[in-house]
């Protein structure tokens, strides 16, 4: 059977059209907000949304992000929860949904019981950014026999052998990491992004959407021109305060861009 | 990963490359001031009135402290490696002051990530980095100390992996740091040996260090793991482990994935690292290294902790009988021996590993005694 995110990605191509893929962080500032902030964010077109799972220590994520992963913390969101969450939000919408979670949330609950727990709430794959594909033998067949996606990071330092490893990993599609750094920096957009993701196509036959550093709707438009998917995650994560008007408007303008 | 892959290549072919090797030799001779001295303690012996104690003097190497040998290893490493930037993170300062001579001696240029609780309390070194020519960069995130301290130069190493170095402190993190660090510091143990059977005429009963990341641990403790010594791993008891504030990763966390190791982690039920407390910066840290928490399950090393009260009476006592101020790492160290020595005989011989000089410690001493200097 094709995932949900596989069925998504299908139908983007039907359509000639690119991913619009945002990241919130769950529970910042609590779960009753992230819950408004989902609705919105279908209803302005997203194609799959990224729901961040807060850690103490996260590693690949710049201030604003960091920030928001505390303001998470403070509010009591755990793993457990953001699992529950997706589980109610299931009565509602059939937008596929990733979790972007560090790893050591996932080793305490137990690989085993998050797959079940997470499949079953209606969680369509994961995104675990401090887990390389070398340690996720266990993880990645748990996964696929639970109809659930693991998605791997490549980045512009990655040659052929790890692009062949990461594609090997990764179901749903590939992650490409569009800086050498961590999110929220500033993009720069140079040829060279365009060529890789290229390559990592061609290599893996599998859908690649572009992430990090990706604010504006021009940065979308030009990325959406190669990518079969935009991620679009600090800029958002920094507006989720602002009026719904205001937060509507920027996600209408990124989606029109994406195509 | 790509970058771990060509620091791994990079580091076995140093282990074969006799210029390499000759390099690194003339430098702990000349520089570091290698062999460090093996130093019977004989009052603080006749005052703890049991077993001889020796101290392994790492707090004679240049910049005061067990760091500069791996901290010199990776500058020549990485100068090797065609680097032109040295990053680290550093907790009491002294592996940022040994990263920053490394820099400063290669010529290569350096950053230092350091907790803001830990600049208040180790004013001293962030200054003395600054001399060495080292830019020192506040973190503010988290909890402020060793382990955010490590976060932010992980991020910079991310972003600037083509230029830039991570010359990581201690045997933590992702392989081959564990290894690579492990090896560089073995020169203590290798150096104690010699020099305990130049002493004794035969191998000591016990070794004793104090454990953050735990590298000048595994520097005494790994040439003598074949042998029938005793071991034990000292860490920081904090205020106790009944009231949650410490560090004592064996004796109150479980295991756990943390910056890239798999090791025993201070952590809540969610896989949220726990924050530490410790009079120690050097010691106050989440995690320990990976070598470590095996040695532990194995049983060739009995860990255990020193509170404290503990490291400051010691850091006073070995102050006053050997005219030695000890950093209040190394002061856990020697807590633990002052508990070990009255219940061994007299032919009993400890070798207590002085990780580092106290110089350092001296303000945050006053401090807490209420003193103003």
């Amino acid at each position: 059977m094709k995932s949900r995110i596989n069925r998504k990605f299908k139908e983007i191509l039907n359509k000639k059209t690119k991913a619009f893929i945002p990241y919130i962080m769950a529970g910042d500032p609590d779960i009753r907000r992230t819950k408004e902030l989902v609705g919105i964010l279908e209803d302005c077109g997203a194609d799959i949304i990224e729901l961040g799972v807060p850690f103490s220590d996260p590693l690949a994520d710049g201030p604003t992000i960091q920030k928001a992963a505390q303001n998470a913390l403070d509010a009591g969101v755990t793993l457990h929860s953001v699992i529950e969450l997706v589980g109610t939000l299931r009565n509602d919408t059939q937008i596929p949904i990733i979790l972007m979670t560090y790893y050591n949330p996932i080793f305490k609950y137990g690989e085993d019981k998050f797959v079940h727990d997470a499949s079953a709430a209606g969680v369509d794959g994961i995104i675990v950014p401090d887990l390389p594909p070398d340690e996720a033998d266990n993880l990645i067949r748990l996964s696929r026999k639970s109809n659930f996606d693991t998605i791997f990071l490549l980045a512009p330092t990655s040659n052929e052998d790890r692009i062949r490893k990461v594609s090997k990993a990764s179901s749903g599609f590939i992650y490409y990491v569009s800086i050498t750094g961590i999110t929220g920096s500033r993009l720069s957009m140079d040829s060279s992004i365009e060529s890789h993701v290229a390559r990592i196509k061609n290599l893996s036959g599998k859908p690649v959407a572009v992430g990090f550093g990706i604010s504006t709707p021009e940065e979308a438009a030009a990325v959406s021109r190669f990518a079969d998917g935009v991620i679009v995650g600090s800029a958002i994560v920094k507006k989720v305060g602002d009026t719904d008007e205001d937060l509507r408007g920027y996600l209408l303008s990124l989606r029109s861009a994406i195509r | 990963m790509p970058a771990l892959y060509e620091l791994e290549k990079a580091y076995e072919a140093s282990k074969k490359d006799r210029g390499f090797q000759k390099e690194l030799l003339h430098l702990q001779k000349t520089y570091i001031g290698r062999p460090t001295p093996l130093y019977f303690a004989k009052r603080l012996t006749e005052e703890s009135g049991g077993a001889k104690i020796y101290l392994k003097r790492e707090d004679l190497a240049h910049t005061g402290a067990h760091k500069i040998n791996n901290a010199l290893g990776q500058a020549i490493l990485a100068k090797r490696m065609g680097k032109k930037r040295l990053i680290a993170e550093t907790g009491a300062g002294q592996h940022g002051v040994a990263t920053a001579t490394g820099a400063a001696l290669t010529g290569l240029e350096c950053e230092i990530y350091m907790g803001s609780v830990d600049i208040a309390r180790q004013s001293l070194n962030v200054f003395r980095m600054k001399l060495l020519g080292a830019n020192v960069l506040e973190v503010s995130a988290g909890s402020k100390t060793l382990k955010d301290a490590i976060n932010e130069a992980l991020r910079d190493w991310t972003t600037n992996v083509r230029t830039t170095h991570y010359v990581l402190g201690t045997v933590f993190g992702p392989h081959p740091f564990p290894v690579m660090v492990r090896d560089f510091q073995s020169v203590i143990g290798k150096e104690t040996k010699k020099q305990i059977l130049e002493a004794e005429g035969r191998l000591p009963d016990y070794l004793i260090a104090c454990v953050g990341g735990g590298s000048n641990a595994m520097g005494l403790f790994f040439n003598f793991l074949e042998d029938d010594v005793k071991m034990v791993g000292v860490e920081a008891g904090g205020r106790g482990i009944y009231t949650g504030e410490h560090a004592a990763r064996f004796a109150g966390g479980s295991t756990g994935v943390f910056q890239g190791t798999k090791s025993y982690l201070l952590q809540d039920d969610d896989g949220n690292v726990l924050g530490t407390h410790s009079v120690s910066a050097g010691l106050d840290y989440a995690s320990v290294g990976p070598e470590h928490s095996f040695l532990r399950e194995s049983g060739r090393v009995d860990y255990t902790f020193a509170n404290d009260d503990e490291a400051l009476s010691a850091f006073d006592l070995l102050s006053k009988t050997e005219g030695i101020i000890p950093a209040l790492e190394s002061s856990h160290a020697l807590a633990e021996a002052l508990k070990l020595a009255p219940r061994l005989s007299k032919d009993n011989v400890i070798i207590v590993n002085l990780s580092g000089r106290g110089d350092k410690d001296v303000q945050h001493v006053a401090r807490i005694k209420g003193i103003e200097l």
